[in-house]
């Protein structure tokens, strides 16, 4: 018999013994790992946990785990999730995705599983390129990106999964980085907590069709003058020194300094507000948002009734006003008449 | 006011059979009235058989062509297997309505028109340059031109109600005198009446008024020389209630949670002919039943797969279009092996098409229309009630061998209806399910030796860890696998799983006619009325033939080959160009002829019976 106590596992228990077959070096390794670790911290037993994916580089994440999964069709991978935490609300269910896979052929149904606030946690590997297939510009990509599909460079505007994921009323969104690997680690527990659909950007190089995506704040040299890592209850304070703030004025955020301004206008962090403004102003910066740090940390996380809790309170209503009625009674309805 | 007063005598005929049609506006209530006029029928204990036709268009223009709704019936005091061909009836309650509707009505038959209707805008509307009831037309009907409106605002006058509430009660008009003409009960359609306006007494009032009205204007007429009865119909003893294809989908989903213990679970996008699953489904969630109306088709098949995969049954309802959007979902469910209902409910295509009419072309698209080999077991329910059975069955298979199963109806089916002779549960056999829980062993893809199933493991059972997907897998293990030989052997073993299934499934036999003969007719689907009608025709008049129906498409029954070898010649009529035949001709290598209309209709007995003279003729 496996074992069903939780406290007992360690990273080894989640690891598959199948070959991992992504390209050396790629940044699914880093999540991987995070994802190893940090499932024995949860209390839950293996069995409980299901990964469930499309198609993509990233999706093939549920054959190197050693927990239940599955590998669907390209960008439906919320659809099948939907059905298994529908009957089966006790699982612990992990969407793995990518951004052409979530929110390319996928983006419809990004929206309506976040919008309903389905339990489960969606993970998206955001590496701005179709790796896959070989290096085609994906819906993440920067404007004039030239690829093999773009080779004068995309005329398509980008999407913020971020931003998405809070236009659709995601209850808990979070954004992180694959060389992070404690931030993550602490950004996928958080996500495990959650009740409701938790979104969590990850992003991840790909160092053969899209490498140093993200340098521009993760570079050693750069990253804590680009970067601003966000947390409940704190002000917005970023920069090598420690010396730069994010202010808001009226809908935008600008950055502040001792020069132009005083650190106690400092933004301060709030993710439990139930209005999305905040988290949307927070996720646009340096993405959207040119001249501004990218947000790292949970953006929003709010609590609201799950898909699951409102499906299983409106059966165990209709249970109790009909319970009395039987097969028999619905087959015998309406006006009948016998023959003799 | 009673029914009897100021009763005049006048004679009843009896009649073995007739077939009338309702037609109207969109927004005349000629389904609804239709609905009434057949429940009074089946409490007469008439066999029936009811064709609805509607609009695809919620409300067209008012009076125009496109805008006709009709409801037809046929009722019979012997047993019947269509709506009828030919109607001896037509009540047309606007100009647009008798343009549509006259070609089918019978030369002599009767036709009441509302005439109040028959102005110079709506019959303009209905493209009439002049009046079609001053034009010929009492030479070849008995034409009764009723002032339907104008009786209905008289009935209500006293009541001094808006002229739109007055004017939507004059189908209740036309119900009444229907009733009065072929002797059936009122009591039904009032009782009805009363529970639905018990909030509102005025219009339940006004409804009753005009309901009568038109009764007793045919009681009191000079027009009817008589009125007619039809005799209770021989047909099976037992406890009957009236049933749409869509209604007994339903109730066989409720039943199959019954014989398997499973949750059910339908992923449905909403779509003609449909829908009525879904509405009607996701009333019983005290049943066992989670309904989910998806964001598109391609989510609804999704979360039912999800929802086997976690221990449920997973079903989706569609029509053809939406089979479309879900055929890579359902080679998942191939693939990986997992049990789904797919219930396609065909309608008039390519395209969006004919979406309120009915068509049996996506029969090729159950069997093929997929990318690559990928075998799937086809089920066609053959009547309204049918679909009861045939849902069980196609659950039945889908558990027992582990795969995805189509259930086929059409628009014919779910929206028509017939009277249902109510059936015991008990008598139907459990279904069993199995979920792995032994780790011993274990392997996802080790099979059953006899059905060749894998074993159904569900996440959350300790030790069974194991991940699914569309790759291609080693046999057994179920680890990816791109090895050319494995690849080769899977594709032989799904093709021998679905095949083998003809082990399991009743043999084909006759259902009217000789053994052995000159002309087997052999169909699939809602073609069984015709073509049962049809063959009763042809050994009226002499003819060695036989009819025999298949249920189950692929596989096909065992027997199936040898069968069709007791007959000279097969005659295979469909709502399609010869879908069927085609596979019949490449799988037995026999010269079957077709009877193809795909009008949107159902075929006509005669269209049948005329081309299997011709077939015996040679």
């Amino acid at each position: 018999m496996a074992t069903t106590e939780p406290q007992k596992y360690t990273k080894a228990d989640f690891e598959s013994p199948n070959d991992v077959r992504w390209c050396p070096g790629c940044g699914d390794y880093a999540i991987l790992s995070a994802v190893q670790s940090v499932m024995p911290t949860l209390g839950i037993p293996k069995e409980k946990f299901v990964f469930i994916s499309g198609i993509g580089c990233s999706s093939r994440f549920p054959y190197y785990m050693n927990c239940y999964g599955f590998h669907t069709i390209h960008g439906r991978a919320l659809t099948v999730a939907t059905g298994v935490k529908s009957i089966n609300p006790d699982l612990s269910v992990w969407v793995i995705t990518g951004d052409g896979d979530g929110l390319s052929i996928g983006g419809n149904h990004f929206m309506h599983a976040i919008r309903r606030n389905q339990d489960f946690k969606i993970l998206l590997f955001n590496n701005k390129i179709y790796g896959l297939t070989k290096g085609q510009y994906s819906p993440t990509s920067e404007l004039g990106k030239k690829t093999k599909s773009t080779p004068y460079g995309s005329i398509d505007n980008p999407v913020n999964p971020v931003s998405l994921a809070i236009a659709s009323g995601a209850t808990f969104v979070a954004r992180t980085v694959d060389n992070n690997v404690k931030h993550m680690m602490e950004i996928l527990k958080r996500a495990a907590a959650h009740k409701g659909t938790a979104f969590v950007e990850i992003y991840q190089n790909c160092l053969v069709f899209n490498d140093n995506a993200f340098d521009d704040f993760t570079k050693k040299d750069v990253k804590d003058d680009h970067s601003v890592y966000v947390e409940h209850g704190k002000p917005l304070i970023f920069g090598k020194n420690h010396d730069k703030a994010i202010k808001l004025n009226g809908f935008h955020s600008e950055v502040i300094n001792a020069a132009n301004g005083s650190m106690k206008e400092a933004l301060v962090h709030n993710e439990n507000v139930d209005d999305r403004g905040l988290s949307y102003v927070i996720g646009q910066m340096g993405v959207e948002n040119e001249g501004l740090p990218v947000a790292f940390g949970v953006l929003r996380d709010i609590r609201q009734p799950t898909y699951q809790e409102r499906l299983f309170e409106q059966e165990n209503l209709a249970k109790e006003k009909g319970s009395k009625a039987s097969l028999e009674s619905i087959l015998n309805a309406g006006d009948t008449w016998v023959v003799k | 006011m009673t029914l009897t007063e100021e009763k005049k005598e006048k004679k009843i005929e009896t009649l073995e059979e007739a077939t009338i049609r309702f037609a109207g506006d969109s927004g005349d209530g000629m389904q609804l009235t239709g609905g009434q006029f057949t429940n009074a029928t089946a409490i007469v204990g008439n066999d029936l058989s009811t064709l609805p036709d509607f609009p695809a268009e919620i409300r067209a223009p008012a009076g125009s062509l496109a805008g006709v709704s009709a409801f037809q019936i046929h009722f019979s005091s012997k047993e019947i297997h269509t709506p009828g061909d030919i109607l001896d009836v037509l009540v047309a309650m606007n100009p647009a309505a008798l343009k549509t509707n006259l070609k089918d009505l019978k030369p002599g038959g009767m036709l009441i028109v509302n005439i109040n209707a028959f102005n110079e805008t709506n019959l303009k509307k209905a493209g009439y340059d002049k009046n079609p009831l001053e034009d010929g037309l009492t030479q070849k009907y008995k034409v009764f031109s009723i002032e339907i409106s104008r009786l209905t605002q008289l009935a209500l006058e006293e009541m001094k109600l808006p002229a739109k509430v007055v004017d939507r009660s004059k189908n209740l008009f036309a119900l009444g005198l229907m009733y009065w003409l072929y002797t059936r009960p009122m009591e039904k359609t009032i009782e009805w009446l009363k529970k639905k306006f018990a909030k509102d007494p005025v219009t339940l009032e006004a409804n009753l008024k005009v309901l009568k009205a038109g009764y007793h204007f045919g009681e009191t007429t000079e027009a009817f020389i008589s009125n007619y009865e039809i005799k209770h119909a021989k047909i099976l003893p037992g406890k009957y209630r009236n049933i749409t294809g869509n209604e007994a989908t339903v109730l066989g989903l409720i039943a199959a949670h019954q014989l398997t213990g499973l949750t059910i679970f339908l992923g449905s996008y909403p779509i003609t002919p449909a829908s009525d699953i879904l509405h009607e489904l996701s009333k019983y969630k005290n049943f066992g039943i989670r309904t989910f109306q998806a964001e598109d088709e391609i989510a609804a098949i999704g979360s039912a797969i999800g929802a086997s995969f976690a221990g449920g049954l997973g079903v989706t309802t569609t029509s053809g279009p939406g089979v479309c959007l879900k055929s890579e979902f359902i080679n998942l469910a191939v693939k990986t092996e997992l049990p789904i209902i797919i219930c396609d409910i065909q309608r008039g295509g390519p395209s969006t098409g004919l979406p309120t009419k009915t068509e049996q072309a996506d029969l090729l698209q159950a069997v093929f229309g997929r990318n690559s080999e990928s075998p799937v077991p086809i089920i066609a329910a053959a009547t309204p009630g049918d679909c009861f059975e045939t849902m069980i069955e196609a659950v039945r298979i889908a558990i027992k061998y582990m795969t995805p199963v189509f259930f086929m109806s059409d628009g014919y089916l779910a929206n028509g209806s017939e009277p249902w002779r109510i059936p015991e549960i008990s008598n139907f056999s459990k279904i069993e399910v199995t979920f792995r829980k032994e780790i011993n062993g274990f392997s996802p893809f080790l099979r059953d030796e006899k059905t060749l199933a894998r074993p159904w493991a569900l996440p959350g059972t300790p030790g069974l860890e194991h991940v699914i997907g569309g790759l291609e897998s080693e046999q057994t293990t179920g680890k990816v696998s791109y090895d050319p030989q494995n690849h080769d052997a899977m594709v032989k073993i799904r093709a021998k799983r679905i095949a083998q299934i003809e082990n399991d499934i009743p043999d084909i036999k006759v259902v009217f006619g000789e053994p052995k003969g000159d002309l087997l007719i052999l169909g699939w689907g809602s073609t069984l009325g015709a073509i049962n009608a049809a063959t009763e025709k042809l050994l009226e008049k002499g003819y060695k033939v036989a009819n025999a129906h298949l249920r189950h498409l692929n596989p096909f029954p065992k027997n199936l080959g040898e069968f069709l070898k007791n007959y000279k010649k097969v005659l295979i009529p469909e709502v399609n160009l010869g879908q069927l035949k085609l596979l019949i001709r490449a799988k037995y290598l026999v010269d079957a002829q077709g009877f193809n209309v795909v009008s949107g209709q159902p075929l006509k007995v005669n269209g049948i019976v005329e081309t299997a003279e011709k077939m015996i003729r040679g």
